[in-house]
């Protein structure tokens, strides 16, 4: 059932590098990642690759297979031709340390700037009462293994550097808000989703729901209705011209 | 730190031009068809049925045909080459341009914005709905609402249409309002208004069930816009048909 | 040479899963400068990969459950083998933890009346298993790590700096502690991303790095488990206790072969699912030992009934500790009626509705979808048993999880004692979370009461990079990929879940024979993330705790928990009184027994005396 599988991966690091051919033997029931370590244990020892679980539970191994970002440990070397070359490429947008290794700090950095979970003061440990159906939206986004695969994809900083700045990536704007969603938080996050986390430079092309490997719906059940929140608060005519009107602020 | 240095702009190996092409294509398709239509300025109306094409309703001004005005005339004869159509295709339009599907499928296929998942764009700047003019998506809740008003409208003309009988043409009409109407409650401002913009579901059991109603059909909004637009041209175009006595209407019943 | 990168701290906290963060957030709130240093990134550990809960006696689906429950659960699951005191703690103060974490965000699934929803789980008397669907890890992790976020956001907004008290040190390996005398003073190690090695300075260790599995074959851990804090500890002076005990879990996948040993969750079971033989048998049943005959049901339709009414019935066996399950799937397959790969089948899907699969069960549903295209809503699975857990670790003082090196403190998978010779399901989660709290405040404590801070000898530091470096200098040597599967193949084969002595002394001599070769170990390529010098490194601590483990068993003449000598077979109550601590001695490791402490009486107290005689002496019960 073994073949011998074509192979261009990317070695390299910031200095440059470039794509490299091998060819490996690929067994049934493998991933991608197998195929890597197999290099790594037979070819090129010191290959680079993130990796944890391998079993799609940490989003480790994020990089980019034939171009589309996935997992490493969740793609199975049965979805290709056995006669095709498969491309390995390390994410795009974050920069680069070593061959399939990237510098993902731009997202903890994010992750900081999200204000925390405000509980009510008046609450103590053990007193928490929440029913199921107003946790779910947020656990939805709780699902998120952070494998960043989502702010990668993203085209508002993959092909705008100079947006990282103002644009914290879908996943951080999910974050907002799970948080907004949240049945106990007590914080007002729908003016900080659009002035501190850049929620308007997502156009809602759903890249970032496509490449999730969880399979969140991030576009349709976080961007968008944060979009109709802030929509409610800053574009509704009416509050406007009474903000507007009274001096409120 | 620099990324990695990958020359090309894609490795992508599918087809991933296939999906903006084809998006494309059709809006072109439909966008040439639906000028055409306005600015024709006759055959909407099918006197002997009472069939009205949604594109002219409700028609308002004074060159409409008196019997299709079902809401008088208000305005006055427009003039030059405007037609009825232009007072509420601001409105109709609106609400599709501003769409939320809508908005992806054109910043992909029309704007390469992106074109496809990591796929480059070719723009050297982007600020996506930061500023003017797109931060006027924002509207699209008013077009939410504007577009409500509009549905009723054709319900109404549909209904008033079998009062003389039941042919091919009513069941179009039907059809058409039902995909209108499953479009426009599939909206993602429906979802919000429904119930979305609660904090607590449990505290509003009546809300929380539409939100999961329209929630359900909210998932399908990409192939309702696509059916609802589609069909609302066959509409028109039966009603031209029949309008121009190029085919006659099906009668089942009268 | 170039400079060498140093910092200094109060607390070093090396590990950042369950144990370490909350360890972590416990010595920062007494005001130290805290790191935490991990080998992956911040929010990948281990901890992640946990599926089915955390337990704790909240008794919020049934109030019947109270911390002396929840504590003779734990020790009839250790086989009375558990540091008493520990488990005390444990059953006590777990409620209060997993309360805790709902006020920093945690959002577990709810019951009715909107408390936390607790499930059963194998071994525990009542549903009692905190979960969020079937990743309750990932939950437990983002829930720390968003903590730690909101108190580097308080520290910010005082000083300008997010990592004024508390610092996430990512991507790092700590290879070597450092001493001052008989005292912790730091630790060194290396930045994997660039391999610049770095030395921390700091009074209190609180190691908190989880376990051993990446010794064995069939494992369902991941590559962090190379048994770094136990050898760490082995190598500062400290000793480990309960090494022999090794969980086996049940039901690891066993096809394909790329993720043979990935985790079928026991909730699996919990919510259900049955076992199977290839005549389709539900032989569980004949495989209820004598102690657990009055707790487990003996027929079919009393185990299914106990689903809906747990009053009046008996659980069913495929819920029996996970030692009992392992066993008897063992020999289900060694006698021929195994499923196709080598396994049993496992199912659920003639248990409940595929709809109700899917959402108690999302990532199993998942997982088996995406990497055997197996679709457990119509088809059975195929499991086997998995190395899962070690019982084993530091042997720590229960109050303030300090080791017997001063400033050395030890939480999490990586101490030992709290889970005697078997854990139940969901006890790691409430053990990190209890006992990371523990030690972080111990460590404070401690730190607080120095005179002076220790001092680090240069010496140590030039020892340390010699030894770090040692594999560049070596050409043509062993390859640490061969070495390691040989390894694993090994402990895999000879020190597995059914053990014999010969086995184990040929064991022995293959790791010795392991050692030597290790020694000569070469690497190619430069310091900058560089995997195979990285898993030669690891591969020097593997082999110190596989050989305290293999030592371990081969002493304990009986079967207990998670060791089963088939030379042995028995459960011995003398066994019982006496623990094996493993210590280093010249370049290896020596084994020697040491007196269990004597259970206090008020908690014997909670025991029928019936159930007593069958675990403890004569002598004790007198
Ligand atoms: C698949 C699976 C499912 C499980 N399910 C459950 C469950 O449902 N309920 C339950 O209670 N338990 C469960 N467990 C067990 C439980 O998850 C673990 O025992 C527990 O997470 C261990 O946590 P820890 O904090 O001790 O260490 P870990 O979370 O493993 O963290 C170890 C940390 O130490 C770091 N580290 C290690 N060595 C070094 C070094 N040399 N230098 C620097 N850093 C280092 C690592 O990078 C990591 O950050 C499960 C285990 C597995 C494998
Ligand atoms: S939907 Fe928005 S956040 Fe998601 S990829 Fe597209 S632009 Fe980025
Ligand atoms: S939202 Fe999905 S794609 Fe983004 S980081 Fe989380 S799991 Fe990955
Ligand atoms: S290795 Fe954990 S997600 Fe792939
Ligand atoms: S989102 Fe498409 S119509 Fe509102």
């Amino acid at each position: 059932m073994s073949y011998q599988g074509k192979f261009r991966v990317w070695r390299g690091d910031d200095s440059g590098g470039g794509l490299e051919d091998f060819t490996v033997e690929v067994n049934e029931g493998e991933v991608v990642l197998d195929i890597i370590h197999r290099l790594q244990a037979t070819q090129a020892p010191d290959l680079a690759v993130r990796w944890n679980c391998k079993a799609g539970k940490c989003g480790s191994c994020s990089a980019e297979v034939n171009g589309r970002p996935r997992l490493l440990c969740m793609t199975r070397m049965s979805i290709f031709e056995e006669a095709e070359t498969i491309t390995v490429t390390p994410m795009r947008t974050f920069p680069i340390i070593r061959d399939l290794v990237t510098d993902v700090s731009f997202n903890y950095t994010k992750a900081r700037e999200v204000p925390s979970f405000q509980p009510p003061k008046d609450l103590a440990p053990g007193e928490y009462r929440m029913q199921q159906v107003d946790v779910e939206r947020s656990q939805e986004f709780r699902k998120c293994i952070e494998c960043f695969l989502c702010q990668n994809t993203c085209h508002v900083v993959r092909d705008h550097e100079e947006n990282k700045e103002a644009f914290s990536g879908p996943r951080f704007l999910m974050r907002v808000a799970e948080l907004e969603m949240h049945p106990l938080d007590t914080a007002d996050r729908v003016d900080q989703a659009q002035d501190d986390h850049g929620l308007g430079y997502c156009n809602i092309t759903k890249c970032c729901s496509e490449v999730c490997p969880e399979h969140i719906h991030i576009t349709d059940n976080a961007l968008i209705p944060m979009k109709e929140r802030v929509a409610d608060r800053k574009y509704d005519p009416i509050v406007w011209l009474g903000n507007k009107l009274f001096r409120r602020s | 730190m620099a990324r990695a240095q990958i020359a090309a702009r894609t490795l992508r190996t599918d087809r991933w031009w296939l999906p903006p092409l084809t998006t494309f294509a059709g809006l072109l398709l439909i966008s040439i068809y639906a000028a055409f239509r306005t600015f024709q300025g006759d055959f909407y109306w099918v006197d002997q049925y009472h069939y009205l094409t949604p594109m002219y309703s409700p028609c308002l001004s004074e060159e409409c045909v008196p019997a299709a005005s079902h809401f008088g005339q208000p305005l006055p004869a427009l003039p030059g080459f405007l037609t009825p159509p232009v007072v509420i295709i601001p409105f109709l339009l609106g609400f599709r341009i501003t769409c939320y599907y809508y908005r992806k499928a054109y910043y992909r296929a029309a704007w390469a914005s992106p074109p496809a998942c990591a796929v480059a764009e070719p723009h050297a700047k982007y600020t996506g709905e930061t500023r003017f003019p797109l931060i006027a998506q924002n509207l699209h809740r008013y077009f939410f609402y504007a577009a409500s008003i509009l549905l009723c409208v054709n319900i109404y003309d549909t209904v008033l249409a079998f009062g003389t009988g039941l042919g091919l043409g009513n069941l179009i009409l039907l059809v058409n309002v039902s995909l209108l109407a499953a479009y426009t409650l599939s909206c993602h401002s429906c979802r919000h208004i429904a119930g979305g913009r609660l904090k607590h579901f449990s505290k509003h059991p009546v809300r929380y069930w539409m939100w999961t109603q329209v929630s359900k059909l909210n998932n399908r909004h990409m192939q309702l816009a696509w059916a609802s637009l589609i069909f609302v041209c066959l509409t028109d175009l039966y009603v031209a048909l029949v309008a121009s006595e190029t085919i006659s209407d099906l009668r089942f019943i009268n | 040479m170039p400079e060498l990168e140093r910092h200094s701290f109060d607390v070093l906290v090396i590990g950042a899963g369950g144990a370490g963060l909350r360890a972590a957030i416990e010595a920062r709130e007494h005001g130290l400068r805290t790191a935490v240093l991990c080998k992956s990134l911040f929010g990948k550990a281990h901890t992640v990969m946990a599926e089915g809960g955390i337990a704790a006696a909240m008794g919020n689906v049934n109030s019947s459950d109270s911390w002396q429950v929840h504590f003779r659960d734990t020790m009839r699951g250790g086989k009375f083998l558990n540091n008493w005191r520990m488990a005390e703690l444990h059953a006590q103060e777990a409620p209060q933890r997993v309360w805790e974490l709902e006020t920093y965000g945690a959002l577990f699934d709810r019951t009715k009346d909107g408390r936390i929803s607790q499930r059963n789980f194998g071994g525990h008397e009542y549903p009692r298993l905190a979960h969020v669907g079937d990743r309750t890890g990932l939950e437990l992790i983002r829930t720390l790590q968003q903590k730690i976020v909101s108190l580097q956001q308080e520290d910010f907004k005082e000083t300008g700096d997010y990592e004024h008290r508390l610092r996430v040190f990512q991507e790092f390996t700590v290879t070597d502690l450092v001493k001052d005398g008989d005292r912790i003073a730091g630790a060194f190690g290396y930045w994997r991303e660039s391999g610049r090695f770095v030395l921390f300075e700091a009074p209190a260790v609180i190691l908190a790095t989880g376990g051993i599995g990446k010794s064995f074959k069939v494992t369902s851990n991941s590559w962090e488990y190379t048994g770094d804090g136990h050898a760490l500890a082995l190598r500062a002076g400290a000793s480990l206790i309960n090494m022999e005990f090794i969980q086996f879990h049940p039901t690891g996948m066993v096809w394909p072969p790329s993720v043979k040993g990935i985790l079928v969750t026991e909730s699996v079971r919990g919510d259900g699912g049955v076992l199977r033989n290839s005549d389709g048998k539900r032989f569980m049943f004949d495989y209820i030992p004598e102690v657990f005959k009055d707790k487990y049901a003996d027929n079919e339709e009393e185990a299914d009934r106990w689903y809906t009414d747990q009053a009046g019935n008996r659980r069913p066996p495929e819920l029996l500790p996970r030692d009992e399950v392992a066993r008897a799937i063992n020999s289900e397959v060694k006698e021929g009626r195994g499923s196709p790969h080598g396994g049993v089948f496992l199912d659920v899907s003639t248990r409940l509705p595929a709809e109700e699969i899917r959402r108690r069960l999302p990532s199993m549903h998942h997982q088996f979808k995406e990497l055997a295209d197996v679709d457990i809503t119509a088809q059975p699975m195929e499991v086997g048993p998995t190395c899962h857990y070690v019982m084993g670790g530091v042997e720590v003082d229960p109050d303030t999880g300090s080791s017997s090196v001063p400033g050395l403190y030890a939480a999490g998978e990586v101490s030992g004692g709290m889970h005697g010779s078997n854990r139940l399901g969901g006890n790691s989660l409430s053990d990190l979370l209890v006992f990371g709290r523990r030690a972080g405040a111990g460590a404070a404590e401690y730190v607080r009461g120095l005179s002076d801070r220790p001092a680090i000898a240069e010496e140590a530091v030039t020892e340390a990079r010699a030894t770090a470096l040692k594999p560049f200098q070596q050409e043509g040597g062993e390859n640490p990929y061969t070495l390691h599967m040989e390894l694993q193949q090994s402990m895999n084969d000879l020190v597995g879940i059914i053990r014999r002595a010969e086995e184990m002394d040929e064991a022995l001599q293959r790791l010795e024979k392991l050692k030597e070769r290790a020694r000569s170990l070469s690497v190619e390529g430069h310091q900058q993330f560089n995997p195979g010098w990285h898993l030669a490194l690891d591969l020097r601590n593997m082999l110190l705790v596989s050989e305290c483990v293999a030592r371990a068993a081969l002493l304990r003449t009986e079967s207990r928990g998670g060791h089963t000598r088939d030379d042995h077979p028995s459960m011995d109550a003398e066994w019982r009184r006496k623990l094996l601590v493993c210590a280093v001695s010249g370049d290896g490791v020596e084994v020697v027994e040491k007196p269990q402490i004597p259970i206090r009486s008020d908690l014997l107290d909670l025991f029928d005396r019936s159930e007593l005689e069958k675990y403890l002496t004569a002598e004790e019960l007198a």
